[in-house]
């Protein structure tokens, strides 16, 4: 190995202490009283008060919401997120199979047609689709917050270009086999497909969690909020009634919220590094 | 076991190119048969249409007295080898080997069993365990062939399977393929475009040309007696000579060579005069004079390449022509030989159909 020249490592280490310092401050300062807060602004050194803080926030009814705990918004993150990764990966292999290995018409057609569809955010159709969803009677449930966000174009082209990229010779050796569409796919493709699957996994995991527009409309009942809706709601609630701001429990909030993506992603990153290292095919 | 036959097989693609153009054939159970040509000839896809790979534009395959026109390929009761393995890459030896029976809900019990005899027979047994990654080029092409066998098929199909290996391992496993094939007597349609393999595997041979069998038979009949032009060309290595000529009622002539000893030709007709390089041998008083440009020496025999005086080709070049010698024969380069061939040993074609007059 060559040895890397300290201005390298100069820059890297300013380049991570500048991405890190604002989340460090808002650790820190989550663990300090309200006063403190209040008093002396944002702290650079942990307080005392780190238990304190984070027990209530996660575990004390009104200790952050007016009912729910902070715990109750995590869990309601995690299943929007899981549903919205897994939902996705599920829903684009399907299409990206159809697409790839059945041949009927306008397969390539409908394969533009979802792809121009990555042109339309999500806030273009929100009207409608809030429109169906509400139609539907599925407001305020968690299969309404899930199912309308879980076609996936970027997902479906992923897969596509991964699909065409298996040689041919695996799907005749393995009609010869004897296997039938729905094995191939169950035991070839999915299979082969473990390291694609991880990645797309990771980043709409982390995509889902962060969603903030759709939850913050289809949600309004307080035990249905996420993590991110919670942030945005807890000053209203922490402003309300007279007392000091709790700004130490909002501080603590985010950085609840930045946790579980930073886990997914450090917990995955070997299947990343795996999948860019070793070619299976 | 049961043989292949073909009548009338056709293949058209839908933007109307006629890739096989009307194949007759009949494979005799256990026979080993060697599709060989060009590439583009059309011999990969007729062993596709049987597999059942690509479908079958007119015409009827049946194995032994069953139509498999329409079957599926995994109902037809063939196993191929492809080229490039075609192994499940995430799955071990063993998985890749019974992958096939599990799809056919063969008990586990009887499965083992088949495997593990297969897997012994190929000598691949100690790495029933690893992934398909993890062995060479040669094992890799074992595995291939190891699925094959677990099958139990009634007919093997080999697509160019040595191609994709170094030269010293593919005359062993070629060797093993025939070995192999000949215990297990199964029909096997073996596709290659190397003359070589084509000649030493084959019981018969079938020169496929442009969608259509130039010519079938035994390797010797096709090196000794080509009907076409294209076969002779196509068999023998090295490659036949070829020398266009004319016929004046007594001799064929070419520039200024003139070759006695030949009669019942037609006149005023292109011909091609076809002369194996094996049949060439030094004679002072012979009709070839040849200066002589390069001496490979292959260590057994010595191939002599030189440019034949007095004729050139169509391009207006020397036309080169090649004489296999004795190990001890070694010209100087430009230096000039006389040979002599025996003209009843020596082929003549018409240029423009390619059929063999003499």
């Amino acid at each position: 190995m060559n040895r890397t020249p300290i201005s390298t490592h100069v820059i890297l280490i300013c380049g991570a202490i500048f991405m890190t310092l604002p989340v460090w401050v808002a650790f820190a300062t989550s663990t300090h009283s309200a006063e403190t807060i209040l008093r002396d602004g944002l702290q650079f050194w942990p307080g005392g008060h780190f238990i304190e803080t984070y027990n209530e926030v996660l575990f004390v009814a009104g200790g952050v919401m007016k009912k729910v705990t902070a715990m109750e918004m995590l869990k309601n993150s995690l299943i929007l997120g899981i549903g919205f990764a897994v939902g996705k990966v599920i829903i684009s292999m399907l299409a990206a199979y159809a697409i790839v290995y059945f041949r009927f018409r306008l397969a390539v057609p409908l394969f533009w047609v979802i792809f121009m569809t990555l042109l339309l955010p999500l806030e273009v159709r929100i009207i409608p689709s809030y429109k169906v969803v509400a139609d539907l009677g599925m407001l305020d449930t968690r299969a309404g917050l899930i199912i309308p966000l879980i076609a996936s174009a970027t997902g479906t082209f992923f897969f596509r270009q991964f699909f065409k990229s298996v040689p041919d010779e695996l799907l005749e050796a393995a009609r010869l086999d004897g296997a039938t569409a729905w094995g191939f796919f169950k035991d070839i493709l999915v299979p082969l497909s473990k390291t694609m699957i991880a990645a797309i996994l990771i980043i709409m995991f982390v995509v889902g969690w962060n969603q903030y527009l759709w939850p913050l409309i289809m949600t309004t009942k307080e035990e249905n909020y996420t993590l991110v809706i919670g942030i945005k709601q807890i000053y209203q609630v922490l402003n309300e009634g007279g007392e000091l701001p709790q700004f130490q429990k909002a501080f603590a909030l985010t950085i609840l919220a930045t946790l579980p993506p930073v886990m997914v992603v450090l917990v995955f990153q070997k299947w990343f590094v795996k999948g860019l290292v070793e070619s299976e095919k | 076991m049961s043989g292949v036959k073909l009548k009338g097989v056709r293949k058209v693609y839908p933007n109307g190119a006629e890739a096989i153009r009307g194949v007759d054939m009949d494979i005799k159970s256990g026979e080993m048969i060697v599709f060989v040509g060009p590439s583009g000839c059309g011999k990969s896809t007729l062993l596709r249409m049987v597999a059942g790979l690509e479908g079958i534009s007119g015409g009827d395959i049946s194995i032994g007295d069953r139509v498999i026109n329409d079957v599926s390929p995994s109902e037809r009761d063939v196993a191929m080898v492809f080229q490039n393995y075609a192994l499940y890459p995430h799955m071990s030896v063993r998985g890749n080997m019974s992958y096939g029976l599990q799809n056919r809900k063969m008990p586990k019990a009887e499965i083992d069993q088949k495997v593990t005899d297969a897997a012994k027979m190929l000598k691949i047994d100690a790495y029933l365990d690893r992934q398909p990654n993890e062995l060479s080029g040669g094992q890799r092409q074992r595995v291939a062939m190891g699925r094959a066998i677990v099958r139990d098929p009634q007919v093997f199909l080999f697509d160019e399977p040595l191609s994709n290996l170094d030269a010293k391992l593919r005359v062993q496993m070629r060797i093993e393929i025939k070995k192999l094939q000949r215990r297990m007597n199964v029909t096997s349609i073996y596709v290659t475009h190397d003359q070589t393999e084509a000649m030493t595997l084959a019981d018969r041979l079938a020169v496929i040309n442009n969608g259509l069998v130039e010519q079938m038979g035994a390797p010797m009949e096709l090196y000794t007696d080509p009907k076409t032009l294209f076969v002779a060309s196509f068999i023998g290595a090295p490659q036949i000579n070829l020398i266009p000529v004319k016929f004046d009622g007594s001799t064929l002539n070419c520039g200024s060579l003139k070759l006695s000893g030949f009669s019942g030709l037609p006149e005023n007709t292109e011909l091609v005069l076809g002369v194996r390089p094996d049949v060439l041998a030094p004679n002072n008083a012979g009709q070839f004079k040849m200066r002589v440009d390069l001496v490979e020496q292959h260590g057994g025999e010595n191939l002599v390449y030189g440019a034949l005086d007095g004729v050139t080709n169509d391009d207006g070049d020397e036309l080169e022509i090649c004489m296999k010698a004795g190990k001890d024969m070694l010209p100087d380069l430009d230096s000039n030989l006389t040979l002599n061939f025996d003209p009843s040993t020596a082929f003549v074609f018409r240029k423009d159909t390619g059929e063999r007059l003499i």
